[in-house]
């Protein structure tokens, strides 16, 4: 992971500003951010909700302008969105109207026939819906459309992705198990991801790097390194110091607010 | 759940009900004008034998697919435009909501100025009353449409025809459906008023000439009822609509299955 290859995508003091959001006064989101993601890196960027994690990734992935700095990705300068990266949305962009074979099969209309359909079966099994195929999202459980929305993004065969707390919707359990899930794929499909979350236990479990924001207007308070191996047991005392570590540097009160976060949100 | 017998049972006792309330109420006042139930079902059976009543509800229900059609077709995409299109929707809003609230009733006599006695006059009122709460719904439905998908689309690089095809129409259709049912029953509606006056077939036409040409009130209501029937009809054919495959998801009792 040293710098010597070219990075597969260089933040250079980028910056948003929404203009005159309320009242005609001008809204400063995030200030100077620069990053360096390699290739196949497992990044998690947390912040506290309203901090302008959506609005970063919105950016980097090009559904907004920025109003200053640079995203470069292999080396350009990105503009439009890309289908060799693919977002997958806070609010599940599953489409209701189709099924979940055509939901997965979207982005590659292209391929031929056979081909399409090979893909489709392959994503299908890999996320755990075979038997499901023929199912509107609206007969899937929450988990369930999260998982359509990831298998359609690998069927396009992009080489990043990026992620804006895809679970949390989702209740405690299904959340726990689909992070393990997304290691797995992650391992095998050698993605670059971007991973946004407000949920720094989630950003212990998953990532290479935890990039940790500030309040709005949020800037990269600091950036730590977990080497440690996968599956992660969050309860050895080096992660419960870690966890505290990013809780002060985001500017909370740390006492219990992680595993109190995960209780509250657990419906469904 | 409610069980069969229930679903049954209910709608057919609370009708049974108003029927033996009504006959009640006729016999009570000692009306001999207004009919009792029964009166009104021998009316009916007087029209069939009569021989006019099928030509008077072709009458209607020509009118009614004409006028009715050439709003959906022309109200759906007009609608796409207007919604899709800020610019559009800047210029044409204020001109729609004008002449929405206008009761379609409001214009029978340009309908007689313009088109005389003759079929157009109900027609152009029945497009009238119908384009309005198409336009309306499609409009809202492709302004509803939410980002997410937008930008999955063009994430995946769906633009054009194929946005049009695969995201909006989709995304819309369910909306647009409910417009098309509320523009059916308002149809059903001012075909009545409008044949009342500006024709002379079709079953407005009947109930306003039973009443004037012998004060036949028991013809009246039959007319009344074969109305309800048949805009019943109409109602549960379009509703078949909704229970297409690509449209489900937008419809409560899917939901809540
Ligand atoms: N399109 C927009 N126009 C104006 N303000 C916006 C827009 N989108 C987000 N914001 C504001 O920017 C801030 C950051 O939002 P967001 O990026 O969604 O935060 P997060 O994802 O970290 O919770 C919020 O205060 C939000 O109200
Ligand atoms: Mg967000």
């Amino acid at each position: 992971m040293e710098g010597t290859s070219p990075p597969k995508i260089l933040l250079r003091d980028l910056s948003m500003t929404f203009p005159g959001a309320m009242n005609g006064v001008p809204l400063p989101v995030f200030e100077r951010v620069n990053l360096r993601v390699e290739e196949g890196e497992f990044v998690c960027i947390v912040g506290p909700s309203g901090c302008g994690k959506t609005t970063l990734l919105n950016v980097i992935a090009g559904f907004l302008k920025t109003t200053g700095g640079h995203v470069l990705i292999d080396g350009e300068e990105v503009l439009v969105p890309d289908h060799r990266r693919i977002f997958i949305f806070q609010e599940c962009g599953v489409f209701p109207w189709l099924r979940v074979d055509e939901n997965v099969g979207f982005g590659i209309l292209h391929s031929p026939k056979e081909n399409r359909r090979r893909i489709i079966r392959h994503y299908v099994e890999m996320v755990g819906l075979t038997g499901f195929e023929k199912a509107y999202p609206s007969e899937l459980s929450g988990g369930m459309k999260q998982r359509v929305e990831i298998a359609r993004a690998l069927a396009a065969n992009p080489d990043v992705l990026f992620m804006d707390e895809p679970f949390g919707a989702l209740d405690y359990f299904t959340r726990l198990r689909m992070r393990a899930e997304l290691v797995s794929i992650w391992e095998r499909e050698k993605k670059t991801i971007l991973f946004v979350t407000h949920d720094v236990e989630e950003a212990m479990q998953l990532a290479d790097r935890v990039v940790v924001m500030s309040r709005r207007p949020a800037t990269i308070r600091t950036i730590i390194e977990i080497t440690l191996p996968r599956p992660r047991v969050l309860d050895a005392q080096e992660y419960i110091d870690m966890r505290n570590g990013i809780f002060e540097a985001m500017g909370l009160d740390h006492s219990g607010l992680g595993s109190a976060s995960d209780a509250k949100k657990s419906s469904d | 759940m409610r069980s069969s017998l229930e679903r049954i049972l209910l709608p057919v006792g609370v009708t049974s009900c108003f029927i033996a309330l009504w006959h009640g109420l006729v016999l009570w006042s000692g009306s001999t004008i207004f009919p009792t139930p029964v009166d009104a079902f021998t009316g009916i059976v007087e029209l069939m034998r009569h021989g006019v009543l099928l030509n008077y509800i072709v009458a209607s229900l020509f009118r009614v697919s004409v006028g009715f059609l050439l709003a959906v077709l022309i109200g759906i995409p007009a609608g796409l435009f207007v919604g899709w299109f800020g610019r559009a929707f800047s210029a044409f809003n204020p001109l729609i909501q004008i002449l929405r609230p206008i009761s379609p009733i409001a214009w029978i006599p340009v309908a007689i100025l313009w088109f005389g006695l003759s079929d157009l006059a109900p027609i152009f009122l029945i497009f009238l009353s119908s384009i309005f709460p198409i336009l309306t719904a499609t409009i809202a439905a492709v302004q509803n449409i939410q980002l997410v998908y937008l930008r999955a689309a063009r994430n995946f690089h769906v633009h054009g025809l194929a946005l049009f095809k695969k995201i909006i129409l989709p995304a819309t259709m369910p909306q647009i459906i409910t417009g098309i049912r509320l523009a059916l029953g308002i149809a059903w509606l001012v075909v009545v008023a409008a044949e009342m006056i500006a024709v002379n077939s079709g079953l407005g036409y009947l109930i306003i000439d039973a009443r004037n040409a012998g004060k036949r009130y028991d013809l009246v209501v039959a007319g009344m009822i074969l109305i309800g029937l048949i805009g019943l009809i109409l109602d549960l054919a379009i509703r078949k609509l909704q229970q297409l495959d690509e449209v489900r998801w937008g419809f409560q009792s899917f939901a809540a299955r």
